[in-house]
């Protein structure tokens, strides 16, 4: 039921709050396996475009499909198939390691045979397996971050939405969490991510940057520093986001 | 429902896992049944009293034993001049001094009247009030028994009746009242402090993006502070049996009952706030102002609302505890049963239903 191996279409996608308009029609695809990456400064209306791909918000006008089914209409099973990571650190504080993975687990449905071999194979690939027992809250930041994104793919979804998912997080970490982003990509989850740090634009596969409402630019990296003659994503990012009208 | 029990689960780890709350939950309503209970008690019990009995007869001396075998007084006997009774007073350890005439007896048999003294301390008038209240019953109790045999009846004096709760029960108002008021706080302002700390962590988004569904959210949120709410009705009704001597006259399934029905009232509210608020603080604070400070006003508890002038009498009747407390207070004082408070616990459940609607419609516009 996917057409080819687009698993996000969106088509002209606007959502409005009275006279302003939050997000302009948006139009894009994002295929199996990719790392796409959703750049723009605040306010430019990134978090409204996740949250209606996210099925928390009903767009205006426009269409979009994720994963094959209807933002409108099918928000349950849109759900079923992603798995989302926010910026603010979205485990609980004060549940353990393993508890944490047994309530996510839960709420998404997953056998009790299959919480436990899911865990039992997370805490080894993290290294957490001594942590199990420990509350959230105690962990570093970083590994906090890993355990949350690996918590976010625990169902194995389709497309995993990262939003702004490593700030406040040392370099090194950061570098490891995109090693995992990666990995996830590889195993054909596609990964949709928010940033605000140029270089992590950079390890995309694809960057679309918005600008008041509008996506403006849609290219790989490397063709979108050619084509604004910049030497950084940096650059790129700077030229089109000075003229924004509104932010914060 | 899987996924809804492993929902519930985590909340009842959030809540064992948080001292303050738990203090809260539980702590709370041990001691406030305990000091309304025994600190703010306004009932007399083993006050000092001090008999002087220039009479030192029969009829003293059988008095004397009534009244120092109630539970309510310890009695030391001395001879003292007027004076020194005074003197005695200024201690403050005496509550009371009773003298008998030197011809106690002697008048009873001769006139068919005698008099006791009672001086009491009036800097607290209530407990005064109390003694003298309870000094004159024991009295009064003696005369109706030695007149039993008599033609021409004795007459002792004071004479002053009691018409209203005989033993003067401190705990007949309090229990119902902490009970209203511990329901209040556990469903109303841990609910809503609950859910608000979802979203102010953040975890609120990752629950709305998964699959299970935002009503049975705030079901799951609930559910937990039901449970408990329950088990604080029981250690309340525990404490007021057990240690207050305060029986459960009614039928105990319907006061487990409309408790319920008042939680779920409660939990209502808190959803409620909870999805107009944003922080915990602002949360806590409405729950408190808006809640709580409504329930000591206008549920009767702490002022009798007959007395209030017209226009709180009638706000008094929206505050959903005044309905709660009067149940409650019907079921265990005076045993009365359903068809008694049909109508009450129909107002009742007309506001849970309401509430209930309005909190789940304007979650559901949240969520737009």
């Amino acid at each position: 039921m996917m057409q080819d191996d687009k698993v996000i279409v969106c088509d002209k996608l606007t959502k409005r709050f009275g006279d302003f308009i939050a997000t302009n029609e948006i139009t894009f695809d994002v295929h199996r396996g990719e790392i796409f990456g959703f750049l723009g400064a605040n306010g430019a209306g990134k978090t409204t475009a996740m949250r209606m791909l996210c099925g928390l918000s009903a767009p205006s006008s426009g269409k979009a499909t994720i994963a094959g089914y209807d933002v409108y209409t099918q928000t349950e099973q849109i759900k079923k198939n992603i798995g989302y990571m926010s910026q603010k650190f979205s485990l609980y504080e004060n549940l353990t390691v393993l508890e944490n993975i047994e309530f996510f687990g839960g709420i998404y449905g997953l056998s009790d045979e299959r919480i436990k071999s899911k865990t039992e194979e997370l805490l080894q690939r993290l290294g957490l397996k001594g942590e199990a027992n420990k509350l959230v809250g105690s962990l570093p930041l970083g590994w906090k971050q890993k355990l949350s994104f690996s918590v976010a793919v625990l169902h194995e979804p389709k497309i995993v939405f990262l939003d702004e998912p490593t700030g406040g997080v040392d370099p090194v970490t950061r570098r490891q969490f995109w090693d995992m982003i990666y990995e996830a990509a590889d195993s054909g989850i596609t990964v949709f991510v928010t940033t605000h740090y140029m270089d992590e634009a950079e390890y995309c596969n694809r960057i679309s940057i918005m600008v008041d409402g509008k996506m403006e630019v849609l290219d790989t990296p490397t063709n979108l520093k050619h084509s604004f003659h910049a030497r950084s994503m940096d650059e790129v990012f700077y030229q089109l986001a000075r003229g924004a009208k509104r932010g914060d | 429902m899987k996924q809804f029990l492993a929902f519930v689960r985590k909340e009842f780890y959030h809540v064992l896992r948080d001292r303050r709350t738990l203090l809260i939950l539980f702590g709370m309503p041990i001691a406030q049944i305990l000091i309304f209970g025994f600190a703010l008690t306004n009932e007399v019990k083993d006050s000092e009293i001090l008999v002087v009995d220039y009479a030192k007869d029969n009829a003293s001396q059988e008095l004397l034993t009534k009244i120092g075998s109630s539970r309510y007084f310890n009695i030391r006997q001395a001879a003292l001049s007027h004076k020194e009774i005074l003197k005695t007073f200024q201690k403050g350890k005496i509550k009371a001094v009773v003298v008998f005439p030197a011809n106690f007896n002697e008048d009873l048999l001769h006139h068919n009247k005698a008099q006791v003294q009672i001086i009491t301390d009036a800097s607290d008038v209530n407990t005064a009030n109390m003694v003298t209240n309870y000094l004159s019953s024991i009295i009064m109790d003696y005369q109706n028994q030695v007149n039993q045999n008599l033609e021409i009846p004795y007459r002792i004096t004071p004479e002053v009746r009691m018409l209203y709760n005989p033993q003067l029960k401190g705990a007949h108002g309090f229990v119902p009242g902490v009970m209203a008021l511990v329901l209040l706080l556990v469903s109303v302002m841990m609910t809503a402090i609950s859910i608000v700390r979802e979203k102010e962590t953040g975890t609120m988004e990752i629950l709305l993006v998964s699959p299970f569904k935002p009503v049975l959210v705030i079901f799951a949120k609930a559910f937990p502070y039901l449970a408990l709410s329950l088990v604080n009705v029981t250690a309340i009704l525990l404490l007021s049996v057990f240690v207050l001597d305060l029986p459960v006259k009614g039928s105990v399934a319907l006061l487990f009952a409309e408790s319920t029905l008042f939680i779920i009232t409660c939990l209502a509210l808190g959803i409620f706030i909870s999805i107009k608020t944003s922080s915990q603080q602002i949360a806590m604070l409405i729950s408190l102002m808006g809640m709580l400070l409504p329930t000591m006003m206008f549920s009767g508890f702490l002022f009798p609302i007959e007395n209030m002038p017209l226009p709180l009498q009638v706000i008094s009747n929206i505050v959903p505890s005044k309905w709660f407390y009067i149940i409650v207070k019907s079921i265990m004082i005076k045993g009365l049963g359903l068809g008694a408070l049909w109508k009450e616990t129909l107002i009742l459940f007309g506001m849970t239903v309401f509430l209930l609607l309005v909190s789940l419609k304007s979650f559901k516009i949240r969520l737009q």
